[in-house]
């Protein structure tokens, strides 16, 4: 697969004062899962939006299986499904008749019965879309993205507002179509979703791309561990430093907050001892003090100083 | 090896596009119980009523009431299609995002409008049946010629695009609430002063104002065509300027989202 199915690069959008996409670039390959994970706001929605032709970029490019998602439109569509963060169906109309409407306007459509099956909408019946639970619209609006049988899908937040269950079906679902050749762009803000799920990860805030990798990679496989330690008075401004000092050079140390410091690195019981020596040396009081995994809300910690999840 | 999503896009011939459109439209119309009101109960009882009422009215033309009434009541049904049922629809496809929806699916958006037209003249089709079976039962009759029936049939497809085109302008730039509450009391107001449904010479001085409005020059054409047997070519270019103007504000203006 030589050519990517995405590549944006330098996309710039602002809207009004604000910058929601800020010199992005990244790259989809083709037949990947590629998540790109994000706190709310971080312009996630924009990008997609630009890839599926709503928006024109302000400054820079975006291709998507070659094409310019907005001259080339009329070639492009048919070949990707567009899954909405909501909305997307007549207030009036039934799922199974809303799916087959999207079915007609492909030329080889997928079966929607077996979509429907597949996903849990046979029981939808004849409730109007307006009186659908938000899981049902979100499973709706993921068949009506895969039945044109598309070379590319993007699915802004899919399985927000899921149940687990439903969630896990979904990524059963992403993984098949894996296996099948499609290329699967969604976006989240769902760490767990993106480590589970995705070949790639792109994690971008305040519109800019901040890390890019493997779940492997950009969790270090799990060897590295995390320490966070909080305490009940704000540290005095040289604990980083003097910490730091004190564990010795792989491990990094970064402020979150006043009272929040976490420790990275191949850190195991014994830094935890060092850690509360530490403490007592410097008349720290410490609140709590916890050792595990480094995953992805760690290292969009560290590369942000925010936390992912509100 | 081919699995279940292996991939084969592609969009279906445009015209098969169009008709499912039009079809998926005209379909959510006729369920809609509020649109079905405005579509055939409203003008049924307006040509029952002043048929029934036209002594206490004080209706008295050279034709009976029945063969004046009838065909505005047909140009009345035709502007509640194409200007309020199909306003407050799109208003609302826009507010849930099917418009935009659509924007990312094979249908262009030309094809998008050729299917609301489609299932604009569907619908009316539908209400000229039923309301001309209602004019007959209460002794309707039309003078029925080739020119009658070209006059009535221009004047129902230039009345449908200055309406439609005047419907989607609204549809477009305003919120979905304040088109279903605009695009009502439009009708209204159109349908009490308009000369839609009585002649433009029943309102007095504000005939003459009233045959420069859309609902004016559909009611006076249906009127020469239906009663006359003539096309009424000045209120036919009446019409098609509001097209031509409707159109282009549309374009101007109108929002996806």
């Amino acid at each position: 697969m030589s050519e990517p199915a995405v590549v944006v690069d330098g996309l710039v959008m602002q809207y009004a004062a604000t910058t929601a996409v800020d010199h992005l670039s990244l790259t989809v390959d083709r037949g990947t899962i590629t998540a790109v994970l994000g706190p709310n706001g971080a312009g996630k929605t924009t990008t997609l939006e630009t890839c599926e032709g709503y928006r024109a970029p302000q400054q820079g490019t975006v291709r998507v299986l070659g094409l310019d998602p907005r001259r080339q439109a009329r070639e492009l569509l048919p070949r990707i499904g567009v899954m909405l963060q909501e909305g997307g169906a007549w207030s009036g109309a039934r799922a199974p008749e809303m799916l087959r409407h999207v079915a007609a306007l492909h030329a080889h459509p997928l079966d929607p019965g077996l979509l429907e099956e597949r996903l849990g909408l046979a029981d939808c019946g004849r409730t109007p879309y307006r009186r659908l639970s938000g899981g049902q619209k979100q499973r709706l609006g993921l068949a009506m993205a895969l039945v044109g049988r598309p070379e590319v899908v993007f699915v802004d937040e899919p399985t927000a507002g899921l149940d687990p269950a439903a969630r896990h079906t979904v990524w059963e679902l992403f993984a098949e179509l894996r296996a099948d050749g499609v290329t699967v762009v969604l976006t989240t803000h769902y760490m767990e979703e993106a480590e589970r799920l995705s070949d790639r990860i792109h994690i971008i805030d305040r519109g800019r791309l901040i890390a890019s990798g493997t779940p492997l990679e950009l969790t270090r496989g799990g060897a590295l561990s995390t320490i966070r330690l909080v305490v009940t008075k704000p540290f005095p401004p040289e604990a980083p430093v003097s910490l730091k000092t004190a564990l010795g050079p792989e491990i990094e140390v970064v402020q979150l907050d006043e009272l929040t410091l976490i420790v990275t690195g191949p850190a195991d019981a014994s830094t935890l001892a060092k850690v509360s020596r530490w403490c007592e040396d410097n008349a720290v009081l410490p609140e709590s003090l916890t050792l595990g995994t480094r995953n992805l809300e760690d290292v969009f910690l560290e590369l942000t100083g925010r936390e992912l999840l509100p | 090896m081919t699995g279940t999503f292996t991939p084969a896009p592609g969009a279906a011939p445009l015209p098969r596009m169009v008709l499912t459109q039009a079809r998926m439209e005209s379909r959510l119309m006729l369920r809609n119980g509020e649109q079905l009101l405005l579509a055939v109960v409203i003008p049924v009882i307006v040509l029952v009523g002043m048929v029934r009422g036209a002594g206490r009215l004080g209706l008295d033309y050279d034709h009976p009431v029945v063969d004046v009434v009838t065909p505005g009541v047909l140009a009345l049904a035709v502007m509640s299609t194409a200007f309020t049922s199909l306003a407050i629809a799109t208003a609302f496809e826009r507010r849930y995002g099917v418009l935009k929806r659509l924007g990312a699916s094979p249908l262009p958006r030309s094809g998008l409008l050729l299917g609301k037209v489609g299932a604009l003249l569907l619908v009316e089709l539908l209400q000229l049946v039923v309301l001309s079976v209602a004019g007959q039962l209460l002794g309707w009759d039309p003078l029925v010629s080739a020119s009658s029936l070209a006059g009535a049939a221009l004047a129902v497809l230039l009345g449908t695009a200055a309406f439609a085109a005047l419907g989607l302008l609204m549809a477009g730039a305003l919120r979905a609430e304040a088109t279903l509450a605009g695009a009502n009391l439009v009708y209204l107001l159109l349908l009490a002063a308009g000369a839609v449904v009585l002649p433009a010479s029943a309102y007095g001085g504000f005939g003459h104002v009233a045959q420069w409005l859309p609902s004016g020059a559909l009611g006076e054409a249906m009127r020469d065509a239906l009663v006359d047997g003539t096309v009424a070519w000045r209120d036919l270019v009446v019409l098609l300027g509001w097209a031509v103007l409707g159109t282009a504000a549309t374009t101007r203006t109108f929002s996806w989202e």
